[in-house]
């Protein structure tokens, strides 16, 4: 029977820092709900394959199977002390509720407190051509390969920036993927620039270029100081070409992997209510957290990707910290040396993340030089045109008002997908620095959902 | 100590950027006189631009019809007026009936309306349907209004400011007013950023705000702010040609050329306070339901975003318009409880017409704040 006075803790996301914080709450005797979209735990990082799916974590996760398989076998003994709700999609989060999607129902669920790790997606940059049947990011290229063990079809370009690029392009060349290029658009120098920080975890360094190198040995043309990437074909991409120092060029494919690092997902703190502030090394509005995992809505709690984009070892520790915050706050034991130890690490993991933003940055310039012709917003199919158009005619400065007047992030995605590229489009044509523009107002559902179980969920109301 | 700065004189200061006050700006421009709005965040962001977008006369009581009228002829020539159709589309308004009470109700209205040059054509069971074939088996019957329709709310209440400041009206947002007094002969305000109006008239134009505004006059007006519920599904094939209503209100849809449907029913939730609204799941829900009982083939699309806004409500749903009843130069147009949208255009010219001559061509008794006060 549920007391409501007694807690209910929810944590949403079952990845690193969903399942460590699951751990510590377990292990101080609590009973926490773990909410996950997906089927099976792990996050995007460490995702399972289905069940009867028979790949080792070695060719899974390569030199992170060690980690993944840790992480699984900790949630494994959690089950029985957890309740778990996988395939469950958090649609809206109020104050004391979260409105839930399972298996195209609807219910909700009370909650006291709330520890999101909602984790990461990919930071999408438009291109020409982005919207073309074949492109895909980083993560989609990712994903059907650890859950699916498939690999995109034919001949695969990889190209972006960030160290993600060579991480895939390894993990698709030992499936026997056939990569024909990984085109990077960072510089040398702005590796060199990177190094000092990068150096303070040289374990992760080796891995890095130990990928690069795998690939150079592979015969796979890689490719720095790449710019302006444009995907060509009619009903599916059939080349990509760019500029590199200057000079024009061309390679035929069959499918490309894009990616330009990852964006936190935060919709659902920002429908809890926590406060935002803008990240200049996440180049994002993020919610404010403390060192403690706390965020400024007393009872809710941020960890992992989800709050600034740190990685899976900085999301079990972030994960842990919360937990640990969590239990303090209910006046419970809580191994609070445990918890600075946790902390310090992740100052020291901050670091490394500065470098590698300073090795692989986002490309500068880029919403200068995009074409009026650009597709921003493929839901509502808005131009990077249109949206300097409403900067030119109406005056628009702040994002939601050129949401309000072009529909750029009003669409299914609700800007997860176009927001960065239309707040840099913003920001650019009316001569702002980036966080003067604002940021886009999240509205439920986070994802869409059904109307048919809405209707269910008023049938199971009975008659009025 | 902060050097105070220049006061801007002016013939009309309003108070309020909404639909009301940047189309009583544009109207007074037409008029050759100096206007300064003040707009506490931006130009058109609450109810104004985040309503359900009806532009209906249909369901309006007797006393609203002239000005509706009056309204409705305006938005003929909305593209002379602001620069763009703002998406509007006359493509009819039909208000559900679920039984045969309802279709009494129905009936009364439309001899009622009728008076007043309001042609309405009701519709049994089976005309509706095969005129609408959409429209599933729950229906009873409608009254249709064919030259009603619907609009794009965003985009007019941004095209009425931008009009309106095109014609010399001078927007001030993001500015607050923090005092406003009346010395006998003009108006003073002053704004959280120390900004000085002096005006001879004051519009009191600030929706949900307008109580507020009103007091400080000495005029005590029983508006509650209420949150209207919106959702919107995904784009579908075109389906619903006409604004949809039912008898009772327990939903209002329509489908937009883009072929999303954006619905509304049930109240959200908020506080008095921009930005802080939030639509409620349970009315998102029990619209849904009620909607999709009379257009079943809805049942099958998702659903892909809801919000709210906050509007003012009065006791008896009708706005405050018309002079102040204590203060000479005071004019109020806010409280109007969810249907202002449609009358907006004619407001602005009624709101003009009182500041030039001291009248409106059109009836507007029934809106005076002295019905509120204590008798």
């Amino acid at each position: 029977m549920n007391d409501a006075s007694l807690p209910q803790i929810v944590i949403i996301g079952a990845g690193p820092a969903g399942v460590r914080a699951a751990q510590t709450l377990v292990q101080a005797g609590l009973r926490p709900i773990v909410i996950d979209e997906n089927s099976r735990a792990g996050g995007q990082i460490y995702r399972q394959p289905p069940p009867g799916f028979v790949r080792s974590p070695k060719t899974l996760y390569g030199f992170e199977a060690a980690k993944a398989e840790a992480l699984h076998a900790s949630f494994k003994q959690l089950l029985p002390q957890i309740d778990y709700r996988p395939d469950t999609l958090v649609w809206n989060c109020s104050p004391d509720q979260l409105d839930l999607l399972h298996a195209q129902r609807h219910t909700t669920q009370r909650y006291s407190h709330l520890i999101l790790c909602t984790g990461a997606l990919d930071r999408v940059m438009p291109f020409p051509g982005w919207t073309l049947p074949g492109v895909y990011t980083l993560g989609a290229a990712q994903v059907a390969l650890k859950a699916q063990g498939c690999v995109l079809n034919g001949r695969v370009v990889v190209a972006g920036s960030g160290p993600l690029l060579y991480l895939l392009a390894y993990q698709y060349a030992k499936a026997g993927a056939d990569i024909v290029a990984v085109l990077d658009t960072a510089r040398v120098g702005d590796k060199w620039r990177g190094l000092p920080q990068l150096l303070r975890q040289p374990l992760t360094l080796a891995k890095g270029l130990y990928f690069m190198a795998w690939l150079r040995l592979k015969g796979i043309a890689l490719l720095d100081s790449v710019q302006e990437i444009a995907a060509a074909g009619t009903e599916q991409v059939t080349s990509l070409r760019w500029l590199r120092h200057g000079k024009a060029s061309e390679i035929a494919c069959d499918a490309i992997a894009t990616g330009f690092g990852l964006r936190s997902e935060t919709q659902l703190a920002d429908l809890a209510g926590c406060r935002f502030l803008f990240d200049q090394l996440n180049q994002q509005w993020l919610p404010e957290r403390d060192a403690a995992g706390r965020s400024s809505v007393a009872g809710v709690y941020l960890a992992g990707d989800g709050n600034g984009i740190a990685g899976a070892d900085a999301a079990e520790l972030s994960g842990r910290v919360a937990a640990l915050s969590l239990l303090e706050d209910l006046g419970l034991p809580a191994d609070l040396s445990q918890r600075s130890q946790l902390q310090n690490a992740l100052a020291a993991n901050q670091q490394f993340r500065r470098g590698l933003e300073t090795a692989f940055p986002t490309p500068v310039h880029w919403a200068r030089q995009c074409t009026d012709a650009l597709l921003i917003c493929r839901c509502e199919e808005i131009t990077a045109g249109q949206l300097r158009h409403s900067v030119a005619q109406d005056g628009s400065r702040e994002i939601n008002r050129l949401k309000a007047l072009t529909r750029v992030g009003m669409g299914r995605c609700q800007g997860r997908i176009c927001g960065a590229a239309a707040a840099e489009i913003l920001a650019q044509a009316s001569a702002q620095e980036l966080p003067s523009v604002g940021r886009l107002r999240g509205q439920s559902p986070v994802k869409p959902i059904p109307v048919s179980a809405a209707l269910a969920a008023e049938q199971s109301k009975g008659p009025a | 100590m902060s050097r105070m700065l220049d006061v801007m004189e002016t013939d009309i200061a309003i108070i309020g950027g909404g639909l009301m006050g940047t189309a009583a700006a544009l109207a007074l421009r037409r008029q050759q006189r100096s206007v300064i709005l003040l707009e506490q965040g931006w130009c058109g962001a609450q109810a104004s631009g985040v309503n359900y977008g009806g532009v209906r006369r249909q369901g309006r009581p007797a006393s609203q019809l002239p000005l509706t009228q009056r309204a409705h002829a305006l938005w003929q020539q909305l593209p002379q007026i602001i620069g763009t159709d703002g998406e509007y589309r006359p493509c009819g308004h039909l208000k559900l009936a679920r039984d045969a009470g309802d279709m009494q109700e129905l009936l009364r209205y439309r001899e009622m309306a009728a008076s007043h040059g309001l042609e309405l054509e009701l519709l049994d069971a089976s005309a509706l349907r095969q005129r609408y074939p959409w429209i599933g088996q729950h229906a009873y019957g409608a009254s249709l209004c064919a030259a009603d329709g619907h609009a794009n709310p965003r985009l007019v209440a941004a095209a009425f400011a931008s009009a309106a400041e095109r014609a010399g009206a001078r927007l001030l947002q993001q500015s607050a007013v923090d005092a406003c007094v009346f010395d006998g002969n003009f108006f003073l305000l002053q704004t959280r950023a120390g900004m000085r109006v002096r005006s001879r008239f004051l519009l009191n134009c600030s929706g949900a705000w307008g109580k507020e505004i009103a007091e400080r006059f000495g005029e005590s007006v029983p508006e509650q702010p209420i949150y209207p519920n919106m959702g919107v599904t995904e784009p579908l094939p075109p389906l619903m040609n006409l604004s949809l209503g039912v008898v009772g209100g327990g939903f209002y849809a329509r489908q937009i050329e883009r072929g999303n449907v954006v619905l509304g029913g049930g109240r959200g939730q908020g506080q008095l306070a921009l930005d802080a609204t939030r639509p409620r799941v349970a009315s998102t829900f029990a619209a849904l339901a009620s909607l999709t009982e009379m257009v079943p083939a809805l049942r099958h699309a998702m659903l892909i975003r809801s919000w709210s806004g906050v509007e003012g409500a009065t006791p008896d749903q009708q706005p405050v318009l018309g002079p102040s009843a204590t203060t000479p130069g005071l004019l109020h147009a806010f409280g109007f409880s969810g249907a202002g949208f449609q009358l907006a255009p004619a407001v602005g010219e009624v709101l003009a017409e009182l500041v030039m001559h001291g009248a409106s061509s059109t009836p507007i008794d029934a809106f005076s704040i002295r019905r509120f006060a204590p008798h």
